[in-house]
């Protein structure tokens, strides 16, 4: 085991630990954000720059600090290293450039977005951003393409992370679509007009941070605060069949992975699952998932009508919080 | 006449094929180096010599290749970057494209140094011609013994492979470069791990500069503490720099490192001095993306001290007062020169060759270009200013490769030293709105009016 030390905080890891999973291993404030990076997906990470922080010190062997700011999700932490996250000012300043970036081209259309009230990117924006932008340019759009029946890709709002690639190239038999042309010109597109349409190709839409992948059989049924959010279970024979309902009385409005507390999925789900069992029959409900208190799905939950096959110790956000 | 030793044959006639070249010593450091070295003895050659890397970053070459991982039982590569891509910079060009096997020489003394059996020539693929050429000689190498299994009797195997590249600016970078040399789209990786451990096809790799390969060939012959005799300082030896713009002479020379600038800008050997009839404003001294360097700080550094054309003169002074020799890419501009546009060409580059894989460069680059343009088309503002240098300070450092602070130097340093130009496209727009080029000599007359 390694010993590191996160803003005044020290902990000890595994070796090869990043410095981002070893801030998670701490939990709380100093655990910097990420937006492309995805613990499930393989060499996901280092590319949106939200997560960097300053290496004041590089190891106890070798105490120099690093020239630059580190993307913590890629850099693995050494024996001795100290890490400032939210204590260093220059960290601060980067982090709400790299927000003020990101939403250069990110419609500011939460009001109409799927993703609102789970969009990672609306959350580092209430944290880091400011509240003026200095971008007087033309913003890119795009034309609505579709790629399918069950998933809706809205270009203009997409950040480029990549995590839709990477899970489609790990997680499903094959891959129509990636990223096209370069630059700020880079989209995420299918050869040809594909349709992406495979087993597992739905758990793209849960690891986009933001509103640029959703759920064609769920968009605008409700507002994400409106349903609540039920561990469930069936019997399936393509992926574990654990899964989070998003329900309203009776009724599932939509069916996600089950995510921990920063926004990634446990198992990835099977398409039978998230599209076709819509109906509560169709699950055996565990009890409501845990909700981030502070979080604006915290807001309009009830337990009306809804029958729930779960101990009896189970309620609503964290087991902490009640 | 200054020494040379990469072009000391340029002007032979015929030296492009294997005979003439063979003829004039050619591949001597090849025998030299498999007939009486071991690889351990070339590589403290090049230590010695301290040839630092000719690619623009100016890494010492011997300590580079004393990280590959020499341990794995993976296959090693050495892979050179012939994809010289940065604006101004052509001086790979000509040494392949006249003097071929001098490249391929380097090529051979290098491999066999690092363990490479397989080596790759990743060009750029705009240097279509220059592919046959290299394909030629690689094939008269091979055809004499050079190249092939049991290269003279020594055990040693070696095949040269060249790949052209698909076009983009970012593939010179060395992660990009393996990416595309793998068949993927060129982008940038993280590192760790550095391609040393693990890099084409996660074997153990070394990529280097063209010209830094053909400098072995001197180094092995001459040995390298004679090489280190030559320059100043930690600039050792011999500099290819390609020079143009609004000088009399444009072309590639080579100069030893420690020249003066006066005397590579000025001397009929070299540059021929700026055009007749006009005076130097600027110097770019390597390649786009470095600090540009107003005439009063090309000659002298801040302190007064005279600059010389090596990497740490150059550098003098950081930032704030300073540039660097890069890939030698020297570009001289005179007083007709509008900053402004000037800058704006460059950040276009810029913001058109970014990957797109990190936030910063692809937004930041595309949003310097949008203010340039409106600077320069006489929309701007002076919150545009001060905003193109927040820009700047947000990308730069802050990127997965460097392509980010190739972007943003050049607009800190052309805000830094010609801001008042700058200050002009704004308090003047009719005046630079359907002119680019006619108002940027009487800028600062105008100027100094309407101040006082």
């Amino acid at each position: 085991m390694i010993k590191v030390t996160i803003d005044g905080v020290e902990t000890e890891v595994e070796p090869g630990t990043t410095i981002l999973n070893a801030a998670r291993q701490i939990g709380g404030d100093l655990v910097p954000p990420a937006m492309c990076y995805y613990s499930k997906l393989k060499g996901s990470g280092g590319k949106c720059r939200t997560c960097l922080v300053k290496v004041a010190a590089g190891s106890a062997k070798d105490p120099r600090p690093m020239p630059k700011l580190v993307a913590s999700c890629s850099t693995p932490v050494q024996d001795g290293m100290v890490v400032q996250n939210i204590t260093s000012p220059e960290v601060l300043e980067a982090r709400k450039g790299v927000v003020e970036f990101l939403l250069i081209n990110h419609p500011l259309d939460c009001p109409i977005c799927d993703q609102a009230g789970e969009c990672h990117l609306q959350d580092l924006a209430f944290e880091h951003g400011s509240a003026k932008t200095r971008y007087e340019e033309e913003r890119r759009t795009f034309d609505k393409i579709d790629i399918g029946s069950k998933i809706q890709l809205h270009m203009t709002r997409c950040i480029l992370c990549y995590r839709c690639v990477f899970t489609a190239n790990q997680i499903t038999n094959e891959r129509v679509h990636g990223i096209l042309n370069r630059g700020d010109a880079a989209e995420i597109g299918t050869y040809i007009e594909n349709v992406i349409e495979n087993d597992f190709s739905g758990n793209v839409i849960d690891v986009c941070p933001v509103g640029a992948l959703t759920d064609k059989t769920f968009r605008f049924k409700s507002r994400v605060w409106f349903v609540k959010p039920m561990y469930a279970h069936r019997n399936c024979d393509k992926c574990c069949g654990k899964t989070t309902v998003w329900m309203k009385g009776d009724e599932v409005f939509r069916v996600t992975g089950r995510k921990d507390q920063y926004g990634e999925v446990e198992d990835f789900i099977c398409n039978d699952c998230r599209f076709e069992k819509k109906l509560a029959s169709d699950w055996t409900v565990e009890g409501p998932a845990p909700i981030q208190r502070n979080s604006v799905q915290a807001q309009n939950k009830y337990l009306q009508g809804i029958k729930v096959d779960a101990p009896k110790n189970i309620g609503y956000g964290n087991i902490s919080d009640r | 006449m200054a020494r040379k030793l990469l072009l000391e044959n340029i002007n032979v006639p015929g030296i492009k094929s294997f005979d003439v070249y063979r003829a004039k010593g050619g591949y001597r450091s090849v025998e030299k180096a498999l007939k009486t070295m071991s690889p351990d003895d070339v590589m403290e050659e090049v230590k010695k010599s301290g040839l630092r890397g000719r690619g623009g970053a100016g890494f010492p070459t011997g300590m580079k290749w004393s990280f590959l991982d020499r341990k794995s039982d993976k296959p090693r590569y050495l892979v050179c970057n012939a994809d010289e891509s940065e604006p101004g910079t052509f001086k790979d060009r000509f040494l392949m494209e006249y003097i071929p096997h001098l490249l391929i020489e380097g090529l051979i003394v290098s491999s066999y140094s690092l363990g490479s059996n397989t080596t790759y020539i990743y060009i750029r693929g705009e240097y279509r011609w220059i592919v046959d050429i290299l394909e030629h000689a690689i094939a008269e190498a091979k055809h004499n013994g050079f190249l092939g299994k049991n290269i003279l009797g020594s055990g040693y195997d070696l095949e040269i492979y060249v790949q052209p590249g698909g076009g983009a600016y970012i593939c010179g970078e060395e992660t990009a470069l393996i990416e595309s040399l793998e068949g993927k789209r060129g982008n940038p990786r993280m590192k760790p791990p550095f391609p040393a451990i693990s890099g084409l096809y996660n074997c153990p790799t070394v990529v280097n500069n063209v010209e830094t390969l053909a400098t072995v060939v001197p180094i092995i012959n001459m040995g390298g503490d004679e090489y280190a005799k030559i320059g100043v300082g930690r600039s050792t030896g011999t500099k290819l720099i390609s020079a143009c713009g609004h000088m009399n002479k444009p072309g590639v020379y080579e100069i030893e490192l420690g020249l003066p600038v006066d005397e590579f800008l000025n001397s009929d050997e070299y540059c021929g001095g700026i055009r007749t009839g006009h005076t130097l404003k600027a110097v770019v001294p390597g390649g786009s993306s470095v600090p540009i360097l107003p005439a009063e700080l090309f000659y002298k550094t801040k302190e007064g001290v005279a600059r010389l054309m090596s990497y740490e003169s150059l550098s003098e002074g950081g930032f704030a007062s300073g540039s660097m020799l890069g890939s030698g890419g020297f570009i001289a501009m005179d007083e007709t020169t509008c900053i402004v546009r000037n800058l704006w060409n460059f950040t276009r580059f810029y913001h058109h060759e970014s990957c797109g894989q990190c936030s910063p460069c692809r937004e930041g680059t595309g949003w310097m270009e949008k203010v340039l343009h409106r600077l320069e088309h006489g929309h701007g503002s002076m919150s545009d200013i001060d905003l193109l240098v927040d820009i700047a300070k947000k990308i730069e450092g802050n990127t997965i490769c460097p392509l980010g602070d190739a972007a943003a130097w050049p607009v800190a340093s052309h805000i830094r030293h010609f801001r008042e130009e700058f200050e002009y496209h704004v308090k003047f727009p009719e005046k630079v709105a359907h002119s680019p080029f006619a108002h940027s000599a009487d800028y600062k007359r105008e100027l100094n009016t309407v101040l006082q």
